[in-house]
C-alpha cells in the first residue's frame, strides 16, 4: 500500500485516541476535584505537565487554573494536542484516504468532528462532564465502526498500530500524573485520600471495575501501577497494547513471530519482553518515574522507526527493498 | 403535483410537444408522476437529496473563501433521450473523437492541416494548450484523448450541436453515476417499467480504456489515479473513479522518478507504475518540463513518458483541440481528416482575431455570448443578454486588447425539461455532457451529465454558478445497451 495512505490512517487513529484519552484526564480531574477539600491550583497544573507542553502553557496562558487548562486542553485550535485540533487533523486524514477506509469510518469522523466543533463554538459554557462523556463514547464507536466495516489488511493493522501506540502512550502518561500529584503530600499516604485519588487514576483509563474484579479489593498504588503497566488482559495496558501492536507490525511484515527484520520488529520486540518479564518491585525500584519516562522515550523511539520503515521510502535504488 | 398545468412553450421542451401532450418517450413517467398522491414528489425529492449528502456526493467552490463542501442540488425529473436520438449522438460523437484524436497526432508530427490551409498557424502556435515540449511526441496506440468530456445543447428546434470539447481532465462523471443510483432508490418502478440503459459499467470501461495503455507483456499493469489532493474542486470525483475501479488514489507526492521508470513509495519500497489516469492539468505534471513552480508534479515523468515507460490519459498537449478557437475548426477537421461532413455540427462561433468578426462581436454584444478561449467551468465569460453595461463595455476592452483570447457566439435558446420548482414544474434549460472513452475502439457511455440552470431564466448550468444536476435516461429500443 502507498506510504502516505500508511501514515494517515496511522495518524487518524492516533488523533482519535489521543483525543479521547485527553477527555479521560480532564473528566477525571473534574471529578476529583469535587472530592478535595480545598480546590487548590495544583490539580491542574500535573495535567499540563504530563503532556510535556508547560512552557507553552505558560507563555500563552499563565496560571494553571481549572478554565485555562480546561481551554489549552480541550478547545485550544493553535495548540496541536488540544481535542479540537486533534479531531480537525483525524478528519483532514481520513479525508485523503476515503477510498481506502470505510464510509461508515468517514461518517463516524466526520460526526465526531462536528460534535467537538459544536461544543468548541461554545466554550465552557457547554456541560464539559456530558461533553467529556460524548468524546469518550464517539472514540469508541469509530474503532467499533473501524473493526467491523473495514477489512483487516494491511491499512487495517497500520489504523491498529496508531491507535495502541497513542493508547499506551497516554496510560503511562495517566499514571505519571499521579506521581506528580502525590510529590508533594507524602503525609496523604495510605488516608482516604489518598484511597480516592488512586481511584480517580483507575477511572480515568476505565480501569476501576476491571481492577475491582480481580479478586484482590484492596487498592493500592502498587497494584494500581502493575494493573495498568503490565495486566496482561486490560486493553488498555501498557503491555496489553504493546502485544496487541507486536501482532499487527507482524501481521504487515509477514515476518515469523521468533525474528526480526526490522529496527521497528526489534524495538517493539525487546519493550515486549521487557514488560512480560519486569516485576512491579523492579520498577518501583528503580522509581516508577523514571520507568515510565522510559516507556516514553522507547514509544517516540517505535514511532520513528515507524516512520523511517513505512512511510518514508528510502529513494536510494540499491537499499529501497524492505522486505 | 401534476403536469396539466406545466406549460412548455418558447422554447424546445424535452418532454412535451405542446401543454398536454407529452413526446412518446415519456408518456409513461408524466402518467405516473400524475398518479403520485400530492407531496409524495417533493418527499422523494428531499430523500434523493438527504442521500447525496450522507454519501458525501459534495464539490468546493474555488471562489468561496469558507471552502465548504456543498452538494450540487439534484432535481429528480430525468432528462430522457429516446434509442434513436442516441444513436444519432453516438454516431456523431464517435465521429468527433475520431477527427480531433487524428487532429492531435498530425498536429504534433507534420502538422498537415496547417501545411494544406485549412487551420491558420497562428491558431495553434498562440494556443495556451499547445505543448512544444510534446511535438514529435506519439502515445500508446497513438490515441491522445482517451477520456472526453463534450457539452452538447439542443437549440429551439430541438437540433443537437456541440458547444465545447473537454479533452484535458473532464469531470463530472462521478455525479452520473451516484445520480443514478439515487434515482434507481427515488423510482424503482419507473426503472421496472422502462427499459433504460444502466451506467453503473463506467468505471469498468474506463479501466479497460487505460490498461490497453500498458505493454501487452505486462501481466498485471498497475494503473493509478493521480490527484491533485484534498483541496480539488473534484476530490470526491478521484477518490470515488479509483475505489470503483480498484486502484490506488496517488499523489504528486506519492510518485518519484527512479531507475527511470515512475514508481509510487509504498509500505514495501518503491512499486512501478504503468499507467496514470492524471487528474492534473498539463503543466503542473511535471516542473523539470513545465511549470517550475507546481508542487503537484513529479519531476522527470516526462522524460520516463517519452521513453513509453508510463503511460497517461489524457495524453498532454491534448489541450490544443480544447481551445474554444480550435474548436471552431472542428468541422473542417472532420473534413480534412475523413472526408465526411460532420454528423454532429458546432455553434456558430465567431473569433475576435479575425477582423471581420471582432467587429461583428463589438457590435452586437448584447446578443452574444463572449467566452475566453482558455477557461473553462463558466469562469470568463459574458452573457452579452444578462450583462450591465459596465461589464459589456469591460469585455470591450479585453476583446480589443487580446482578441486572439475571446469567442463569440451567439446566445442559445437552450432547450428545457420541466425541473420541480416549489409545488410546481417549470421548465429550465439544460445541456448534456456524454463521456466518450477512447480505447481499442471509440465507446460513448449512454447518458452522461445533464446539467441544469436552476434560476429562472438562467442559461448558465455550471456548478460554481448556480447549476444543479439530473438524471439523464437513455431509452434502450431495439439495440441493447
Amino acid at each position: 500500500m502507498l506510504s502516505r495512505v500508511a501514515n494517515s490512517i496511522y495518524w487518524l487513529n492516533r488523533y482519535i485516541e489521543r483525543a479521547e484519552n485527553v477527555a479521560r484526564f480532564v473528566d477525571v480531574n473534574l471529578n476529583l476535584i469535587l472530592d478535595l477539600p480545598n480546590q487548590s491550583m495544583a490539580q491542574w497544573e500535573p495535567l499540563v505537565v504530563v503532556t510535556g507542553d508547560l512552557a507553552l502553557f505558560q507563555e500563552r496562558y499563565g496560571l494553571p487554573t481549572q478554565e485555562q487548562v480546561i481551554q489549552f486542553l480541550t478547545f485550544d485550535m493553535n495548540y496541536p494536542n488540544s481535542i479540537v485540533s486533534c479531531l480537525y487533523a483525524a478528519r483532514e486524514n481520513a479525508r485523503s484516504i476515503r477510498e481506502i477506509i470505510s464510509s461508515e469510518m468517514w461518517q463516524e469522523v466526520n460526526s465526531f468532528y462536528f460534535l467537538v466543533q459544536q461544543a468548541a463554538e461554545c466554550g465552557q459554557e457547554v456541560d464539559l462532564n456530558q461533553f467529556f462523556q460524548d468524546v469518550k463514547l464517539a472514540s469508541h464507536r469509530f474503532a467499533g465502526v473501524m473493526d467491523a466495516t473495514m477489512s483487516h489488511n494491511e491499512a487495517w493493522h497500520f489504523g491498529q498500530i496508531g491507535r495502541l501506540l497513542e493508547r499506551a502512550d497516554k496510560t503511562t502518561r495517566i499514571v505519571d500524573v499521579k506521581y506528580y500529584v502525590l510529590l508533594p503530600s507524602v503525609q496523604d499516604v495510605g488516608t482516604t485520600l489518598d484511597e480516592i485519588q488512586w481511584m480517580a487514576l483507575l477511572k480515568s483509563a476505565s480501569a476501576y471495575e476491571m481492577y475491582r474484579k480481580r479478586g484482590r479489593h484492596l487498592i493500592t498504588p502498587r497494584q494500581v501501577a502493575e494493573f495498568l503497566l503490565l495486566n496482561r488482559e486490560f486493553p488498555r495496558s501498557v503491555l496489553f497494547c504493546s502485544r496487541q501492536m507486536q501482532a499487527s507490525l507482524y501481521r504487515i511484515t509477514g515476518t515469523e513471530l521468533d525474528n526480526w527484520h526490522t529496527g521497528v520488529e526489534r524495538i517493539l520486540g525487546r519493550l515486549c519482553a521487557e514488560l512480560e518479564y519486569i516485576t512491579i518491585d523492579e520498577i518501583i525500584q528503580g522509581g516508577l518515574h523514571e520507568f515510565l519516562d522510559h516507556l516514553q522515550v522507547e514509544f517516540n523511539r517505535l514511532d520513528d522507526a515507524i516512520f523511517r520503515t513505512f512511510f518514508a521510502v528510502n529513494l536510494d535504488p540499491v537499499t529501497h527493498g524492505i522486505n | 403535483m401534476n403536469f396539466s398545468n406545466y406549460d412548455p412553450s418558447g422554447f424546445y421542451d424535452e418532454w412535451f410537444v405542446r401543454k398536454g401532450e407529452p413526446r412518446p418517450e415519456v408518456r409513461v413517467l408524466v402518467e405516473r408522476i400524475n398518479q403520485f398522491p400530492p407531496g409524495e414528489l417533493q418527499q422523494r425529492q428531499q430523500a434523493a437529496q438527504a442521500i447525496l449528502m450522507q454519501m458525501g456526493v459534495t464539490f468546493q467552490v474555488y471562489s468561496e473563501p469558507s471552502q465548504k463542501e456543498r452538494i450540487w442540488p439534484f432535481d429528480v425529473i430525468p432528462r430522457v433521450v429516446n434509442a434513436q436520438e442516441w444513436a444519432y449522438l453516438e454516431r456523431g460523437l464517435k465521429q468527433r473523437i475520431q477527427a480531433l484524436n487524428l487532429f492531435l497526432q498530425d498536429i504534433y508530427h507534420d502538422q498537415k492541416i496547417v501545411k494544406d490551409g485549412v487551420i491558420p498557424q497562428d491558431v495553434i502556435a498562440s494556443s495556451q494548450g499547445y505543448l512544444s515540449a510534446c511535438q514529435g511526441l506519439t502515445p500508446p496506440g497513438g490515441i491522445w484523448c482517451h477520456i472526453t468530456g463534450s457539452d452538447l445543447v439542443r437549440d429551439h428546434q430541438g437540433n443537437w450541436f456541440v458547444l465545447e470539447d473537454n479533452l484535458r481532465v473532464p469531470s463530472g462523471v462521478s455525479y452520473v453515476l451516484e445520480n443514478r443510483r439515487v434515482m434507481k432508490n427515488t423510482f424503482p418502478k419507473l426503472f421496472r417499467m422502462l427499459d433504460i440503459c444502466p451506467t453503473d459499467d463506467y468505471p469498468g470501461h474506463l479501466l479497460e480504456t487505460l490498461l490497453n495503455l500498458a505493454p501487452a507483456y505486462l501481466d498485471h499493469p498497475c494503473v493509478v489515479v493521480l490527484t491533485p489532493g484534498v483541496y480539488n474542486s473534484a476530490y470526491f470525483e478521484h477518490s470515488f473513479l479509483a475505489q470503483q475501479m480498484g486502484v490506488e488514489l496517488v499523489e504528486g507526492r506519492d510518485l518519484v522518478v527512479v531507475d527511470g521508470y515512475v514508481q509510487m513509495r509504498t509500505t514495501r519500497g518503491l512499486k512501478r507504475v504503468d499507467v496514470i489516469y492524471r487528474r492534473v492539468d498539463d503543466t503542473f505534471l511535471d516542473p523539470q518540463v513545465f511549470n517550475p513552480d507546481s508542487l503537484l508534479g513529479i519531476p522527470g515523468i516526462m522524460e520516463v513518458y517519452w521513453q513509453g515507460k508510463v503511460a497517461l490519459a489524457n495524453a498532454p498537449g491534448t489541450g490544443v483541440a480544447d481551445d474554444k478557437v480550435v474548436y471552431a475548426y472542428v468541422p473542417d477537421m472532420i473534413r480534412y481528416y475523413l472526408d465526411a461532413e460532420p454528423i454532429l455540427g458546432n455553434v456558430p462561433t465567431y473569433l475576435c482575431w479575425r477582423e471581420p468578426d471582432r467587429e461583428y462581436v463589438l457590435n452586437h454584444l448584447e446578443e452574444l455570448v463572449v467566452k475566453s478561449a482558455n477557461e473553462s467551468g463558466g469562469y470568463g465569460m459574458l452573457m452579452g443578454k444578462t450583462a450591465t453595461p459596465e461589464e459589456r463595455a469591460q469585455f470591450s476592452e479585453k476583446i480589443q486588447q487580446f482578441p486572439r483570447n475571446f469567442i463569440a457566439q451567439p446566445t442559445l435558446s437552450l432547450s428545457r425539461v420541466p425541473t420541480i420548482v416549489g409545488d410546481h414544474f417549470e421548465g429550465r434549460h439544460v445541456d448534456l455532457r456524454p463521456y466518450i472513452l477512447h480505447g481499442q475502439e471509440i465507446y460513448v457511455h449512454p447518458g452522461g451529465l445533464t446539467r441544469v440552470a436552476l434560476k429562472k431564466g438562467s442559461l448558465v448550468v455550471n456548478s460554481s454558478q448556480g447549476g444543479g444536476s439530473k438524471d439523464t435516461w437513455v431509452l434502450a429500443g431495439e439495440r441493447s445497451c
